[in-house]
Protein backbone atom coordinates (compact mmCIF):
# COMPACT_ATOMS: atom_id res chain seq x y z
CA UNK A 1 0.00 0.00 0.00
CA UNK A 2 0.97 3.67 -0.59
CA UNK A 3 0.61 6.60 1.33
CA UNK A 4 0.25 9.95 0.69
CA UNK A 5 2.20 12.67 2.16
CA UNK A 6 -0.57 14.35 3.88
CA UNK A 7 -0.63 10.89 6.28
CA UNK A 8 1.79 10.66 9.57
CA UNK A 9 3.92 8.29 9.20
CA UNK A 10 2.67 6.28 12.36
CA UNK A 11 -0.70 6.11 10.53
CA UNK A 12 0.62 3.64 7.99
CA UNK A 13 0.99 0.95 11.17
CA UNK A 14 -1.35 -1.77 11.42
CA UNK A 15 -4.34 -1.07 9.27
CA UNK A 16 -6.13 -3.68 8.90
CA UNK A 17 -5.96 -4.00 5.20
CA UNK A 18 -1.98 -4.51 5.40
CA UNK A 19 -2.03 -7.86 7.84
CA UNK A 20 -1.57 -9.51 4.70
CA UNK A 21 1.40 -7.73 4.27
CA UNK A 22 4.85 -9.44 5.03
CA UNK A 23 6.65 -6.22 7.08
CA UNK A 24 2.96 -6.76 9.37
CA UNK A 25 2.94 -10.05 9.85
CA UNK A 26 7.02 -10.24 11.21
CA UNK A 27 6.24 -6.73 13.45
CA UNK A 28 3.79 -9.14 15.00
CA UNK A 29 5.65 -12.12 15.20
CA UNK A 30 8.36 -10.04 16.35
CA UNK A 31 6.67 -8.04 19.01
CA UNK A 32 4.19 -11.03 20.23
CA UNK A 33 7.76 -13.06 20.90
CA UNK A 34 9.93 -10.33 22.27
CA UNK A 35 7.78 -7.34 23.29
CA UNK A 36 9.54 -4.42 24.22
CA UNK A 37 9.20 -5.34 28.12
CA UNK A 38 10.69 -8.87 27.92
CA UNK A 39 13.51 -7.64 25.71
CA UNK A 40 14.56 -5.75 27.43
CA UNK A 41 13.11 -5.87 31.38
CA UNK A 42 13.78 -3.69 34.61
CA UNK A 43 13.57 -6.82 36.91
CA UNK A 44 14.59 -10.22 36.72
CA UNK A 45 13.44 -13.05 39.15
CA UNK A 46 14.80 -13.40 42.68
CA UNK A 47 16.96 -16.12 41.89
CA UNK A 48 18.73 -13.95 39.88
CA UNK A 49 20.56 -12.37 42.54
CA UNK A 50 23.88 -14.26 42.51
CA UNK A 51 27.32 -13.41 41.48
CA UNK A 52 27.24 -17.08 38.78
CA UNK A 53 24.83 -14.80 36.92
CA UNK A 54 26.59 -11.96 36.40
CA UNK A 55 29.17 -13.68 33.93
CA UNK A 56 27.23 -13.94 30.92
CA UNK A 57 26.93 -9.88 30.70
CA UNK A 58 30.62 -9.83 31.82
CA UNK A 59 31.22 -11.57 28.74
CA UNK A 60 29.59 -10.29 26.18
CA UNK A 61 30.79 -6.76 27.77
CA UNK A 62 34.51 -7.96 27.34
CA UNK A 63 33.26 -9.17 23.39
CA UNK A 64 31.95 -5.49 22.76
CA UNK A 65 35.78 -4.34 23.78
CA UNK A 66 37.36 -6.48 21.70
CA UNK A 67 35.06 -5.38 18.59
CA UNK A 68 36.04 -1.86 20.04
CA UNK A 69 39.55 -2.49 19.61
CA UNK A 70 39.58 -4.63 16.92
CA UNK A 71 37.90 -1.71 14.55
CA UNK A 72 40.46 0.64 15.67
CA UNK A 73 43.22 -2.00 15.17
CA UNK A 74 41.91 -2.44 11.52
CA UNK A 75 41.77 1.64 10.60
CA UNK A 76 45.59 1.76 11.84
CA UNK A 77 47.30 -1.05 10.79
CA UNK A 78 49.77 -3.23 11.92
CA UNK A 79 52.58 -0.75 11.33
CA UNK A 80 50.69 1.36 13.91
CA UNK A 81 50.03 -1.26 16.48
CA UNK A 82 53.87 -3.21 16.49
CA UNK A 83 55.66 0.04 16.79
CA UNK A 84 53.21 3.28 18.23
CA UNK A 85 53.21 3.63 22.30
CA UNK A 86 49.56 4.23 21.86
CA UNK A 87 49.42 1.42 18.68
CA UNK A 88 50.84 -1.48 21.30
CA UNK A 89 48.24 0.12 24.43
CA UNK A 90 45.68 -0.58 22.06
CA UNK A 91 47.00 -3.79 20.45
CA UNK A 92 47.08 -5.27 24.50
CA UNK A 93 43.55 -3.89 25.37
CA UNK A 94 42.57 -6.34 22.23
CA UNK A 95 44.63 -9.15 23.74
CA UNK A 96 43.54 -9.02 27.12
CA UNK A 97 39.99 -8.50 26.39
CA UNK A 98 40.39 -11.32 24.87
CA UNK A 99 41.63 -13.19 27.43
CA UNK A 100 38.45 -11.75 29.95
CA UNK A 101 36.21 -12.81 27.13
CA UNK A 102 37.09 -16.43 27.61
CA UNK A 103 37.72 -16.53 30.98
CA UNK A 104 34.38 -15.12 31.89
CA UNK A 105 32.67 -17.31 29.09
CA UNK A 106 33.93 -20.77 30.53
CA UNK A 107 32.49 -19.39 34.19
CA UNK A 108 29.38 -18.78 32.42
CA UNK A 109 29.38 -22.29 30.75
CA UNK A 110 30.53 -24.11 34.42
CA UNK A 111 27.39 -21.68 36.05
CA UNK A 112 25.13 -23.18 33.42
CA UNK A 113 26.67 -26.59 32.81
CA UNK A 114 25.72 -27.62 36.46
CA UNK A 115 22.05 -25.28 36.31
CA UNK A 116 21.19 -27.70 33.43
CA UNK A 117 20.44 -24.46 31.90
CA UNK A 118 18.85 -26.09 28.96
CA UNK A 119 15.90 -26.91 30.71
CA UNK A 120 12.69 -25.80 29.95
CA UNK A 121 12.79 -25.29 26.41
CA UNK A 122 16.16 -23.84 26.64
CA UNK A 123 18.03 -26.38 24.57
CA UNK A 124 18.51 -23.93 21.37
CA UNK A 125 20.11 -21.28 24.23
CA UNK A 126 22.71 -23.96 25.30
CA UNK A 127 23.32 -25.08 21.99
CA UNK A 128 24.12 -21.50 20.67
CA UNK A 129 26.31 -20.53 23.44
CA UNK A 130 28.33 -23.82 22.61
CA UNK A 131 28.75 -23.08 19.02
CA UNK A 132 29.56 -19.20 20.04
CA UNK A 133 32.44 -20.89 22.61
CA UNK A 134 33.36 -22.91 19.68
CA UNK A 135 33.53 -20.25 16.69
CA UNK A 136 35.13 -17.79 19.17
CA UNK A 137 38.00 -20.48 19.41
CA UNK A 138 38.33 -20.06 15.74
CA UNK A 139 38.54 -16.87 15.91
CA UNK A 140 40.91 -16.13 18.56
CA UNK A 141 43.18 -18.66 16.92
CA UNK A 142 42.54 -16.61 13.66
CA UNK A 143 43.75 -13.87 15.97
CA UNK A 144 47.12 -14.78 16.60
CA UNK A 145 47.80 -15.86 13.27
CA UNK A 146 47.14 -12.44 11.98
CA UNK A 147 49.73 -10.33 13.90
CA UNK A 148 51.93 -9.50 11.44
CA UNK A 149 54.69 -10.93 13.85
CA UNK A 150 57.30 -13.53 13.84
CA UNK A 151 54.98 -14.98 16.62
CA UNK A 152 52.28 -15.03 14.22
CA UNK A 153 54.35 -17.32 11.69
CA UNK A 154 55.70 -19.95 14.13
CA UNK A 155 51.93 -20.11 15.19
CA UNK A 156 51.33 -21.15 11.73
CA UNK A 157 54.22 -23.33 11.37
CA UNK A 158 53.20 -25.27 14.24
CA UNK A 159 49.41 -25.63 13.56
CA UNK A 160 49.35 -26.68 9.92
CA UNK A 161 50.05 -30.24 10.32
CA UNK A 162 47.26 -30.47 13.57
CA UNK A 163 44.77 -28.37 11.18
CA UNK A 164 45.50 -30.17 8.63
CA UNK A 165 45.18 -33.69 10.47
CA UNK A 166 41.17 -32.24 10.74
CA UNK A 167 40.41 -32.06 7.29
CA UNK A 168 39.68 -28.63 7.94
CA UNK A 169 43.12 -27.75 5.81
CA UNK A 170 41.33 -28.55 2.62
CA UNK A 171 39.47 -25.04 3.21
CA UNK A 172 41.51 -23.13 6.02
CA UNK A 173 45.50 -22.51 5.08
CA UNK A 174 46.53 -21.12 8.56
CA UNK A 175 49.70 -20.53 6.52
CA UNK A 176 47.74 -18.02 4.05
CA UNK A 177 48.17 -14.58 6.33
CA UNK A 178 45.05 -13.41 4.03
CA UNK A 179 42.89 -15.38 4.65
CA UNK A 180 42.93 -15.82 7.90
CA UNK A 181 43.07 -12.33 8.19
CA UNK A 182 39.55 -12.26 6.26
CA UNK A 183 38.70 -14.77 8.53
CA UNK A 184 39.22 -13.08 11.94
CA UNK A 185 38.44 -9.62 10.82
CA UNK A 186 35.27 -10.16 8.83
CA UNK A 187 33.85 -14.05 9.06
CA UNK A 188 33.90 -15.05 12.28
CA UNK A 189 33.28 -11.96 14.11
CA UNK A 190 30.32 -12.18 12.38
CA UNK A 191 28.93 -15.79 12.51
CA UNK A 192 30.38 -15.19 16.72
CA UNK A 193 27.91 -12.21 16.43
CA UNK A 194 25.15 -13.60 15.00
CA UNK A 195 25.80 -16.57 17.41
CA UNK A 196 25.66 -13.89 21.06
CA UNK A 197 22.91 -11.89 19.47
CA UNK A 198 20.84 -14.99 18.73
CA UNK A 199 21.86 -15.99 22.21
CA UNK A 200 21.10 -13.21 23.91
CA UNK A 201 17.71 -13.08 22.33
CA UNK A 202 16.83 -17.05 23.53
CA UNK A 203 18.00 -16.02 26.76
CA UNK A 204 15.59 -12.57 26.48
CA UNK A 205 12.37 -15.41 25.09
CA UNK A 206 13.16 -18.34 27.43
CA UNK A 207 14.14 -16.54 30.62
CA UNK A 208 16.99 -17.26 33.02
CA UNK A 209 16.82 -21.00 33.67
CA UNK A 210 15.24 -21.40 37.38
CA UNK A 211 17.72 -23.40 40.12
CA UNK A 212 16.81 -26.89 40.44
CA UNK A 213 14.25 -27.44 43.46
CA UNK A 214 14.76 -29.01 46.57
CA UNK A 215 14.98 -32.64 46.79
CA UNK A 216 11.35 -33.45 48.58
CA UNK A 217 10.30 -30.84 46.10
CA UNK A 218 11.28 -32.23 43.50
CA UNK A 219 10.13 -35.57 44.32
CA UNK A 220 6.45 -34.93 44.46
CA UNK A 221 6.92 -32.72 41.28
CA UNK A 222 7.88 -36.22 39.49
CA UNK A 223 5.33 -38.09 40.97
CA UNK A 224 2.63 -35.31 39.77
CA UNK A 225 4.26 -36.28 36.01
CA UNK A 226 5.80 -33.06 35.79
CA UNK A 227 8.61 -33.83 33.03
CA UNK A 228 11.92 -34.39 34.53
CA UNK A 229 13.61 -31.48 33.09
CA UNK A 230 11.01 -28.90 33.85
CA UNK A 231 10.54 -30.41 37.28
CA UNK A 232 11.40 -27.06 39.12
CA UNK A 233 9.72 -24.79 41.12
CA UNK A 234 9.81 -21.46 39.93
CA UNK A 235 11.23 -19.04 42.44
CA UNK A 236 8.71 -16.17 42.61
CA UNK A 237 10.18 -13.18 41.01
CA UNK B 1 55.85 9.23 29.06
CA UNK B 2 59.23 6.86 28.54
CA UNK B 3 60.41 7.03 31.93
CA UNK B 4 56.83 6.06 33.10
CA UNK B 5 57.42 2.87 30.66
CA UNK B 6 60.88 2.19 31.67
CA UNK B 7 59.91 2.24 35.43
CA UNK B 8 56.86 0.18 34.88
CA UNK B 9 58.82 -2.46 33.02
CA UNK B 10 61.30 -3.08 35.98
CA UNK B 11 58.66 -2.73 38.29
CA UNK B 12 56.37 -5.58 36.79
CA UNK B 13 59.83 -7.03 35.59
CA UNK B 14 60.36 -7.74 39.18
CA UNK B 15 57.35 -9.22 39.98
CA UNK B 16 57.52 -11.79 37.33
CA UNK B 17 60.36 -12.42 35.11
CA UNK B 18 59.09 -13.46 31.59
CA UNK B 19 62.03 -13.12 30.13
CA UNK B 20 62.76 -17.06 29.43
CA UNK B 21 60.97 -20.43 27.68
CA UNK B 22 57.41 -20.95 29.05
CA UNK B 23 57.54 -23.50 31.81
CA UNK B 24 55.53 -27.11 31.31
CA UNK B 25 53.79 -29.24 34.09
CA UNK B 26 53.87 -33.14 32.78
CA UNK B 27 51.87 -35.95 34.19
CA UNK B 28 51.56 -38.56 32.24
CA UNK B 29 50.51 -37.76 28.38
CA UNK B 30 49.35 -34.64 30.04
CA UNK B 31 51.31 -31.18 29.22
CA UNK B 32 50.51 -28.30 30.06
CA UNK B 33 52.02 -24.62 30.62
CA UNK B 34 51.97 -23.11 34.24
CA UNK B 35 50.59 -20.04 32.70
CA UNK B 36 47.36 -21.90 31.31
CA UNK B 37 47.11 -23.87 34.59
CA UNK B 38 47.15 -20.50 36.17
CA UNK B 39 44.66 -19.11 34.26
CA UNK B 40 42.42 -22.87 34.79
CA UNK B 41 42.86 -22.30 38.88
CA UNK B 42 41.73 -18.63 38.78
CA UNK B 43 39.13 -19.55 36.67
CA UNK B 44 37.38 -22.37 39.59
CA UNK B 45 38.85 -19.92 41.98
CA UNK B 46 36.41 -16.92 40.84
CA UNK B 47 33.62 -20.11 40.11
CA UNK B 48 33.23 -21.05 43.26
CA UNK B 49 34.08 -17.30 44.94
CA UNK B 50 30.50 -15.96 42.95
CA UNK B 51 28.29 -19.18 44.24
CA UNK B 52 29.62 -18.22 47.75
CA UNK B 53 29.68 -14.52 48.05
CA UNK B 54 26.36 -13.21 48.89
CA UNK B 55 25.11 -10.73 46.46
CA UNK B 56 23.54 -7.78 47.42
CA UNK B 57 21.03 -5.09 46.11
CA UNK B 58 20.24 -2.12 47.14
CA UNK B 59 15.97 -1.69 48.05
CA UNK B 60 16.87 -6.30 48.70
CA UNK B 61 14.54 -8.94 47.02
CA UNK B 62 11.96 -7.95 44.65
Amino acid sequence: MTIDAETPVNASADLPEDAHQLTAKLRHAAVEALPPQKLMPDRQPAYVASWIYVFGILTVSALAVVILTGVVLAIFGPNWWHVSTVGLFVNSLHLWSTELFFFFMVVHLWGKFFMAAWRGRRRATWISGVLAFVISVAAAFTGYLSQQNYDSQWISTQAKDGINSTGAGAIMNVTNFGQMLMWHIVLLPLVVGILVGGHILLVRLRGVVPPFAPPDQLAIEVKQGVPADTAVSEVQS
Amino acid sequence: MQTLSVVMVHVLGSLINLDHPGHYINWGFIQISVANLVVICLMVVVFVLAILIPFHRPGGDR
